[in-house]
């Protein structure tokens, strides 16, 4: 019966029940829209953080994160190998690299890059430099000289497909090697950085340029379920030498991101927060309105014999109703604008170089998380529930002879 | 008019607790505008501030296209003429001259392609940070030649530490061999990693017989007064270097143009930051409407019968957009004042976001960041509020006009 009550009496003056329900229509929406897009930004960014060559989990011989040297390699891969059959699931997929320091130099010009030996065929299905040749072809396992490098280099370089870029870098004697090249492919990346710092060859190419033999710097792994990561990793661990070896996910390997994962979280509380409150004086000023409107009213039910428990239940459905169309129909229209913007995302390349500094993608495209959409709504109803007490239980405690004689 | 303002005054207070209410919604979007925005200003500042002493200083003269290609060879080849163009232009600080170049630097066991800059190291102090980041050893003096400075992170990685000599090998301006061996003197920590690890600063000198610069330099780095100067030292400069004949070979950069990044990454913060805003004042702005709203659902008899003795419709908008302007402005003070009581103290002490020290590092900001009270922060966001809250109040004072004396009179 309170609940019959109640949506009739909201409806009483439906032109206040439509403010207060497009006041947290929009506050919900804001809530979940927003939310969206800073997950979208987010997981944009530890998108393009594993794609760049981190993986979800990596090994690297023990000192190889602090000191990446040629010396820090693992000599021995096979013993990493048997131990990922064992722990890896199933659809995972892994790839070894060589990874060192090294200068790129031609006729005009040198920079420092890293260098990396790859595994054509696998590393295409654990990193972005797969798909990312734009100019020339990709790397093939019999690649001896051939070379890929990306567009911002090969620009600053001055230098094309075909030509020559010559790779110094310390070997296991401790000299320099050198070794020339020939660009094979160019590939464009996320951030300008990427295609400045890298550059590619064979893995074979790289251990015989730095007398590697079988080593290699890292094993980069990526897993069919981003859940699992931690586990995975603590089983790996468990299963290599841990004198020799170090096993370390992306939340690990990626500090800043994962600083950035912190941020965004509580920011995005925060803003559920303010909302709310920014709500919540309009949902207390409106029941307080619709309460005080109606003090002849629930003086009359007092003198009938209700009693004040049920006035303030009454009370409090009518807000539940409003809080209710308010949320369903914020919670609709949110999804209903991410939905539109999932396809083509937000382009923001016109901010490329603020992006770049912020290490942000161009393109935004916003993520729905349950988990925040839970938060929002419970927020809102919890919250606005709790603050609609305040006007129930004065309206609970209107005597029915001060109430009847009221005008 | 002043009858109408007293009668505006006398409807707010028939329903205390419900202005009161409204007041403090507009109070409080207030003061989080206040205090956001002058934390976001305030966070600028000092990113611009750091990242122009770690990097660029406020405006460099170089040779056209040497910002982007970097090459040796494109060079400033009379620094003391520029120099003397500095010195003319009263808001410049401090300037100084810098060169270089991409060389491998290698310990006795580690090699490392690094950026081996020059620095003149009087002069250097005045415009950058640099001498303040100095961890271990000392900074570079006057008479030095065979000294370097070498960053934290560098340091690490080549395996040195202070005495320890380096062998820095690359290629000279007219394309020769570059090699010298220097000593590290000091170990500098900026906190941004990238830095850290990438550069090495020799003196100028040393670094001009090395490189075969013919006295020639690549940056002349100016500081201004402040940062609003420069535009200003940016005309000047760029008059003075056509006057000693430079024939579209320099060019003036300011850290603008120097660091796009940065500029674009704060236009984008205030873009957001904007949108956040907006959406929060809208909100606020449905969440009074009610109140002003009431006033008609209220007061309709009432308006009756004063349009019945004569009030024209004109002056009840009036009235209700007397009352809820009166309540904004009260909001509005309130919330201008409590905002910047609550910035004032955070300004003093400062807030410390616990987890980002790491993530501030790497942006040049120091862990505990100041927010930077001044008229614009403590302004435009509650000017904002006003514009909206006053375009909100517009419509129930517009719907009042269209009340007809006998049918109102018989409202409720």
């Amino acid at each position: 019966m309170h609940f019959q009550l109640a949506w009739r009496n909201i409806w009483r003056n439906p032109k206040r029940t439509v403010v207060i329900m497009t006041a947290i229509i929009i506050g919900v929406w804001s809530m979940i829209f927003l939310g969206a897009l800073m997950r979208g930004i987010s997981d944009g960014m530890v998108r393009n953080g594993i794609a760049t060559l981190t993986g979800h989990i990596q090994v690297h011989h023990k000192g190889y994160r602090n000191d990446p040297v040629v010396e820090n390699s693992m000599i021995d891969p096979e013993v990493v190998k048997t131990a990922m059959e064992r722990v890896l699931p199933a659809g995972a997929q892994w790839a070894s690299r060589v990874r060192v320091n090294a200068v790129a130099n031609n006729a005009r010009h040198t920079a420092g890059v890293t260098f990396v030996g790859i595994d054509p065929a696998r590393e295409a299905r654990i990193s972005f430099i797969g798909k990312a040749v734009t100019e020339g072809r990709y790397l093939r396992d019999d690649d001896k000289y051939g070379i890929v490098a990306g567009k911002a280099l090969v620009d600053k370089f001055e230098t094309k497909l075909g030509r020559k870029i010559i790779m110094m870098s310390q070997d296991t004697d401790r000299e320099i090697a050198s070794r020339a090249f020939r660009i094979v492919g160019i590939f464009e990346a996320e951030m300008q950085s990427t295609e400045k710092q890298f550059i590619f060859v064979t893995k074979t190419a790289a251990q015989h340029m730095l007398k590697l033999e079988n080593g290699i710097s890292e094993i980069s792994i990526i897993l069919p379920d981003q859940e699992g990561v931690k586990q995975v990793a603590d089983n790996l661990r468990a299963a290599v030498p841990s004198a020799d070896y170090e096993v370390q996910t992306w939340r690990e390997l990626l500090p800043l991101i994962t600083a950035y994962l912190a941020i965004y979280d509580g920011f995005m509380y925060i803003w559920f927060i303010v909302v709310f409150i920014a709500m919540g004086f309009g949902i207390v000023n409106t029941t307080l309105m619709a309460v005080f409107e109606r003090i002849r009213e629930f003086g009359l039910f007092k003198a009938l014999g209700m009693k004040p428990r049920w006035i303030i239940k009454e009370v409090l459905a009518e807000s539940f109703f409003i809080l209710l169309i308010g949320t369903a129909i914020g919670n609709v229209l949110s999804f209903l604008s991410v939905f539109a913007l999932s396809g083509n995302g937000i382009d923001l390349s016109a901010l490329a170089s603020g992006l770049e500094f912020a290490g942000m993608s161009r393109i935004i495209y916003p993520a729905i998380y349950s988990h925040d959409v839970i938060v929002a709504n419970l927020v809102v109803f919890i919250l606005g529930l709790l603050v609609s007490v305040y006007p129930a239980v004065k309206a609970a405690r209107f005597t029915p002879v001060e109430a009847l004689t009221h005008t | 008019m002043s009858i109408d303002i007293k009668m505006a005054w006398r409807n707010i207070w028939r329903n205390p607790r419900r202005s009161i209410l409204t007041i403090s919604a507009i109070a409080f979007a207030s003061v989080l505008l206040v205090f956001m925005l002058s934390w976001q200003f305030g966070s600028y500042d000092t990113m611009i501030n750091s990242a122009v002493k770690i990097h660029t200083g406020h405006l460099q003269v170089q040779a056209r296209g040497y910002n982007d290609k970097k090459s040796i060879r494109l060079v400033v080849s009379d620094p003391a003429a520029v120099g003397n163009v500095l010195d003319d232009t009263p808001e410049v600080a401090a300037h100084t001259c810098r060169a270089t170049a991409f060389s491998l630097v290698s310990s006795s066991e580690r090699t490392y392609g690094v950026m081996v800059v020059g620095i003149d190291p009087v002069r250097e102090a005045g415009v950058s940070t640099l001498k303040k980041m100095i961890r271990q050893g000392s900074y570079l003096s006057e008479d030095d030649t065979d000294q370097a400075l070498v960053g934290e992170l560098l340091a690490r990685n080549l395996k040195v530490g202070l005495g320890d000599e380096l062998v820095v090998l690359g290629q000279g301006r007219d394309g020769s061999v570059a090699a010298t061996v220097v000593k590290v003197k000091g170990i500098y920590r900026s906190g941004m990693d990238e830095f850290d690890r990438s550069s090495i600063n020799i003196p100028l000198k040393n670094f001009q017989d090395v490189y075969a610069m013919r006295g020639a330099v690549h940056e002349v780095v100016a500081l201004g007064k402040s940062l609003e100067y420069v535009p200003e030292i940016k005309k000047a400069v760029a008059a003075g270097i056509e006057d000693i004949g430079n024939e579209g070979h320099l060019v003036v950069l300011d850290w603008m143009e120097l660091m796009p990044g940065l500029i674009e990454a704060i236009q984008m913060d205030l873009y957001s930051g904007f949108i956040f805003y907006l959406i929060l004042i809208v909100v606020v702005a449905f969440s009074i409407l009610n109140t002003f709203l009431m006033a008609i659902f209220e007061r309709t008899r009432e308006f009756g019968v004063l349009l019945a003795i004569g009030t024209t419709p004109g002056r009840l908008s009036k009235l209700l957009l007397i009352e809820s302007t009166i309540m904004t402005i009260a909001g509005i003070v309130v919330g201008i004042i409590a905002g910047s009581l609550v910035t004032g103290y955070f300004q003093v002490h400062g807030i410390v976001i616990s987890g980002t020290s790491e993530l501030m590092r790497q942006f040049g900001l120091p862990e505990r960041m100041y927010p930077q009270l001044s008229m614009l922060s403590a302004s435009i966001g509650p000017a904002a509020v006003l514009v909206i809250t006053f375009l909100t109040a517009l419509y129930p004072a517009l719907k009042v006009r269209r009340l007809r004396p006998v049918e109102a009179m018989a409202g409720i």
